[in-house]
């Protein structure tokens, strides 16, 4: 089973989330923030394999090509431009679709792999993790994301997914079993968590509400879920001890209140996959 | 010789406009028939690659000559593979701009501004 951790707005807690339940459940890690994958510093796993993801880009032999123009014209990510001297590639904005080779009238298009990010395979005492990362200057991520994905087996996988809903975040929750959404009890977090959740809804996945740095006294979360009839599986009450453990680069669960708390959220998204 | 203008609008009295990937138009003068014609932009509606578009646009339309304010490093590369120079226009008029060409007032762009510079404008 595989369960992906988003937010409509940064900062709110999903790796924190992520790695906490993972760990106290026995669930699988994937980091799929390939920009900036942080779960590893508090799982600290031990790195066992590296591979290096590729996209095909274009090669195009200047002797055979006929200057008809065809590539650039259908690619649909101005990769390529035809001038007089020849054809110009901008490698950084392919997308690796392979039109061009294909409209190539006289073959003058090969296709090689260019380098744009790794993945990091590994895991803890306890679990397997993985995480993706995204080579500094590249711009696409979802190459890298839809790669780990492929790695990910059968058993139950918590998928730690970037901010906002990008399509990175399309990438990393196609297919998911359930989804939980991380926020916090602002109006920001409330307004791109809304975003968020037409996501979710648009692409028919179960999901659940776990509310983070949450304050009784400023409670429009839980009113709006119950305004809209969504699982609040979890609120992680705003405490400095949480703060601390954080800054050291440590599970929250090593705190045993906060320990019984994820044992009860895992129990929770289990329920929202039960019911949906 | 065709001669390309960034232009803010679609007539010979409209402004130069001062980015090249992102304006809304490209004013195209012949200098033998001292005729116009105006194009809207491709590169405007690119969500990625704007100053690679326009500038395959300006290439293909056969121009020999680009007068705007900025030009981005790929777009530049475009530009040059296409053999066309590009001068920095004083952000007047169109005709006036064409008119400062031809007098030989205008000076030639060197070096690429920074990628997206037009952007947000």
């Amino acid at each position: 089973m595989k369960i992906a951790v988003l937010s409509g707005k940064g900062g709110t807690g999903k790796t924190t989330v992520s790695t906490n339940i993972a760990t106290v459940m026995n669930w699988n890690y994937v980091d799929c923030d390939v920009e900036e994958p942080n779960g590893f510093i508090f799982l600290k796993p031990e790195v066992k394999k590296t591979e290096y993801v590729k996209i095909p880009v274009p090669k195009i032999d200047e002797e055979k090509c006929i200057r008809c123009n065809k590539c650039a014209d259908v690619c649909q990510f101005n990769a390529l431009a035809g001038t007089k001297t020849g054809i110009i590639f901008f490698d950084k904005l392919c997308h690796g679709c392979g039109a061009c080779t294909m409209v190539c009238p006289v073959g003058a298009i090969t296709e090689e792999g260019r380098k744009i990010g790794k993945i990091d395979i590994g895991n803890t005492e306890s679990i397997k993790c993985m995480r993706g990362l995204l080579d500094i200057g590249e711009p696409m991520a979802p190459p890298i994301i839809k790669r780990l994905k492929a790695l990910v087996d059968e058993e139950t996988t918590i998928i730690d997914c970037s901010p906002g809903s990008s399509c990175s975040v399309v990438a990393a929750i196609e297919g998911v079993d359930v989804a939980i959404l991380v926020t916090e009890a602002t109006p920001f977090g409330l307004h791109d968590l809304k975003i968020a959740v037409e996501l979710v809804r648009q692409m028919n996945i179960p999901f659940g509400i776990v509310l983070n740095r949450a304050d009784e006294e400023h409670d429009l979360i839980t009113r709006y879920c119950e305004e809209e009839k969504i699982a609040l599986v979890g609120k992680i009450p705003y405490a400095k001890k949480a703060a601390v453990l954080y800054s050291e680069g440590k599970l929250l669960i090593e705190d045993e209140e906060y320990n019984k708390m994820f044992k009860g959220i895992g129990e929770r998204i289990l329920g929202v996959k039960a019911c949906s | 010789m065709k001669i390309c203008i960034t232009s803010m609008g679609n007539e010979k009295d409209a402004m130069m406009d001062s980015r090249f990937g992102r304006c809304p138009y490209f004013a195209i003068y012949d200098t033998e028939t001292k005729e116009y014609e105006f194009m809207e932009n491709n590169g405007v509606t690119a969500p990625g690659g704007a100053g690679i578009a326009a500038g395959q646009q300006v290439v293909s339309k056969g121009a020999e000559v680009v007068i705007t304010g900025f030009i981005g490093p790929n777009a530049k590369r475009v530009i040059e593979g296409g053999q066309i120079k590009v001068y920095n226009g004083k952000g007047g008029s169109i005709e006036a701009e064409i008119k400062l060409y031809e007098e030989g007032k205008l000076t030639m762009i060197e070096n690429a501004a920074p990628a997206h510079s037009g952007m947000g404008k």
